[in-house]
């Protein structure tokens, strides 16, 4: 689109009474010293904020809000891209003192290894608790069922999570889910109300105004908390790129051998972290060896990833800025279902 | 957008909220949807699965409306329910689009979409020209203190480009908003369907020599930066951390919150409400670690001089312009409960982070949100804007809504459910 960027405006006879073009000037950033690995915020002259600042500085509040106003909350960390982000707003809000909540995992027994492994590596260098609850657990206690030993358990997770919610008592659970992800995502409120049963009544929301958010709940009650609803996948990469964050390896370009499956490239013969041997080939499907990186990761058997050579965030960050395909379009197995099915599992209780 | 987006640019020229309001009718939807696909927001597989809608009901083209329709209900209903957030980015600035629906409940929502919104899209069917909903639109969005209105006067395409009818609409409008005291209003005349003056000039509207939509986004003031104004530092949460190995740490008291307005930095003095105890800024800092200043809207910690006992719901305020202590308020109220505000009950206030109990004690009038005439009223019912005099058990800080958008706001909780029931933008003291 030539022409936007620095387009001269020529004075409009229908303009009433609007200022004149606002272009802040640049000012030299401030550039983080080695001592300190957060980066502090740029500023320009005018004094707004770079929208990654901004961004940052939102997700701060409603982190702070949740510890204002919630007496148990708890962090849900997965390892993920999203919660590694979560991390780093936390110890921007809270440090020098710990986090005023733990951090919890909902396992599926049937995530990568790399990003288990992370997400144990991750929440020791915090020294922070770390809770995890596995699906696994409740299949022994009868309260997951799966319709075959194969079926993918994301969508049993909601059952783990209430579970632990009750177990510790948790009035808020704050989670990295993002609103451009999805489109029921895009009306939930940042703090989202879940009655008894953990459901989610979308036609029934409060409404949120101003940066007054109300997480106020009776016993039994929850609020799911979303601090980076306003963020996109480039924003997500653009502040772990900025802030310099680790992630699991499999976010950057490898070599696994996968299988075509139905247009999408499906991992297989994946090792969990306990060792069962997931995603057989199926009987007449060929097995490839394919460079690929993952744009989003939970259980093995419904996340697929894309093909890619970006090894690194900046290549990342020009692959992100010029895809075609949305985060979840092409890797999430489980949300192509049915067109609202990212929403039925929101009712019942799913992040 | 033939360009691509750039990750890394150096230009960053921040995030602006904007709301859009009108109906389906008046082609939000596909306003909407020309920006994002434009911009390229729009994905491939997302306009895929928009396709395949469209072939399933039927039309001819893509319906680029499809996208803003989120929720199950909504898309068997082919109605829009509940405000959306969508958002797109140029490489030199990030949008958030509200998007509030013309049904149902329209009070509620757009008062609510409009609340963080700094410019608003009023939509304006160029067949049609200006209706009582482009009043109403205009009325609340001025109501809930959007500095920026743009009328976007859509279809052109249906009135053969026509200069005549554009001017017109635009005669009309300046009457009606001269008379509401709406004063920074920009017109485009535009063609969401055909994508003329949303991104692209297009051909066929030569005779306009003013910006394209983009550009008037582009260029729009961002919240807060167009005057100064006096610090504000709701506290949110003191961090203590009282760590009995790290000596350095024993001591620490950092004041955790938002700055809703003005700056900090070291040295300033302030006083914090409400035990109107007078001291100095230590420090200022971001995750533990000193930063020279602190902007409107950033998150940060204060360190103070001297040992002040402060907690959730104070405020540390610039010292020689602190607001003023109420127990009284008069302010306009939008209503939201199935329920009328009763006056025999005691609500709860949310002011900026405290929680006061309240108790309505006057409704002065109603207002009409087509005229902004004054009615009188005995009760307010889910939809009613009011002007209404509230008794608070505890003092609030504010200020009036016009001077400052975050201190002259607050939020009516019901106890008995805790839902959210009312908004109220806090009127000047008489």
């Amino acid at each position: 689109m030539p022409g936007i960027r620095n387009s001269s405006q020529p004075s409009s006879p229908y303009r009433l009474q609007m200022n004149e073009p606002f272009f802040p000037l640049d000012s030299a950033a401030s550039t983080a010293s080695a001592a300190i690995p957060m980066t502090r915020p740029t500023q320009t002259q005018t004094q707004t904020l770079s929208h990654l600042d901004w961004l940052e500085a939102e997700a701060i509040h409603i982190m702070r809000e949740v510890a204002g106003q919630c007496a148990n909350p708890v962090l849900l960390f997965s390892g993920g891209k999203d919660s590694v982000c979560m991390l780093r707003i936390a110890e921007k809000a809270f440090r020098p003192g710990r986090f005023p909540f733990p951090l919890m995992h909902i396992d599926t027994g049937h995530n990568y290894r790399e990003v288990t492994a992370f997400r144990d590596r991750r929440a020791a260098e915090l020294g922070e608790r770390l809770i995890v609850r596995s699906v696994e657990d409740s299949m022994q206690r009868g309260t997951v069922v799966l319709k075959h030993p194969l079926e993918p358990r994301n969508r049993h997770q909601s059952v783990t999570l209430l579970e632990a919610i009750e177990e510790f008592g948790f009035d808020c659970c704050i989670g990295g889910a993002r609103r451009d992800e999805e489109k029921a995502r895009a009306k939930e409120r940042i703090m989202s109300f879940r009655d008894e049963f953990g459901q989610w009544d979308p036609k029934n929301q409060r409404p949120e105004l101003w940066n007054l958010y109300n997480a106020r709940t009776h016993k039994g009650e929850n609020i799911r908390a979303f601090p980076i609803s306003n963020w996109t996948e480039l924003d997500v990469w653009q502040y772990i790129g900025r802030e310099k964050l680790a992630l699991p390896s499999i976010y950057f370009a490898h070599t696994r051998p996968v299988a075509i499956r139905q247009g999408a490239i499906v991992p297989v013969n994946v090792l969990s972290p306990g060792g069962d041997v997931l995603n057989a080939p199926r009987p007449g499907e060929q097995v490839i060896e394919l460079e690929v990186r993952f744009r989003t990761v939970g259980d093995v058997t419904c996340t697929a990833p894309v093909e890619s050579n970006a090894d690194t965030v900046e290549k990342i960050l020009l692959e992100t800025a010029s895809t075609t395909i949305t985060e979840r379009g092409a890797t999430r197995l489980d949300d192509q279902t049915s067109e609202a099915s990212m929403e039925q599992r929101k009712k019942e209780g799913y992040f | 957008m033939s360009t691509a987006i750039s990750p890394t640019t150096p230009e960053d020229h921040g995030l602006l909220r904007f709301l859009t309001c009108g109906s389906v009718d008046d082609g939000k939807s596909t306003l909407i949807g020309r920006l994002l696909y434009d911009s390229k927001a729009l994905l491939a597989d997302t306009l895929s699965s928009i396709e395949k809608t469209s072939q399933k009901r039927g039309l001819t083209s893509v319906d680029l409306s499809l996208l803003t329709d989120g929720l199950q209900a909504e898309r068997e209903q082919g109605i829009t329910i509940d405000v959306a957030y969508r958002y797109f980015s140029t490489g030199t600035r990030k949008y958030i689009i509200a998007d509030a629906p013309g049904h149902e409940q329209y009070t509620r929502n757009m008062v609510t979409a409009a609340s963080t919104a700094n410019l608003a899209i009023i939509l304006v069917d160029a067949r049609k020209g200006v209706l009582t909903q482009t009043r109403r639109h205009s009325i609340l969005a001025h109501l809930v203190g959007i500095p920026h209105l743009v009328v976007a006067i859509n279809k052109m395409d249906l009135v053969g480009y026509s200069r005549e009818v554009f001017e017109k609409i635009m005669a009309d409008y300046l009457e009606f908003a001269k008379k509401r005291g709406i004063e920074d209003v920009h017109f485009i005349p535009l063609s969401a369907l055909n994508g003329d003056m949303v991104v692209e000039r297009g051909d066929a509207l030569d005779w306009y020599l003013g910006a394209t939509l983009l550009e008037i986004l582009e260029s729009a003031p961002l919240a807060h930066s167009e005057h100064t104004e006096p610090l504000r530092f709701p506290v949110q949460y003191v961090c203590r951390p009282q760590d009995a190995a790290n000596l350095a740490l024993h001591d620490y008291r950092g004041f955790m919150g938002q700055v809703e307005s003005g700056t900090v930095r070291a040295g300033d003095a302030v006083t914090v409400l409400p035990s109107g105890l007078t001291t100095t800024v230590r420090a200022v800092q971001l995750g533990g670690a000193d930063i020279d200043a602190a902007f409107t809207e950033q998150s940060v910690a204060l360190l103070l001089d001297d040992d002040i006992d402060i907690s959730r719901g104070d405020m540390i305020a610039a010292r020689d312009a602190a607001p003023h202590a109420r127990k009284e308020i008069e302010a306009i109220v939008c209503w939201f409960a199935e329920w009328p505000l009763d006056r025999a009950r005691t609500y709860l206030i949310r002011h900026t982070t405290r929680e006061v109990k309240a108790r309505l004690t006057h409704i002065v009038h109603k207002l009409d949100v087509n005229t902004l005439e004054r009615l009188p009223a005995e009760k307010l019912v889910m939809n009613d804007i009011a002007r209404v005099h509230f008794k608070l058990a505890q003092p609030v800080f504010a200020d009036p809504y016009t001077d400052n958008r975050s201190t002259g706001a607050f939020i009516v909780i019901d106890e008995s459910n805790n839902n959210t029931v009312g908004a109220g933008m806090i009127k000047q003291p008489a």
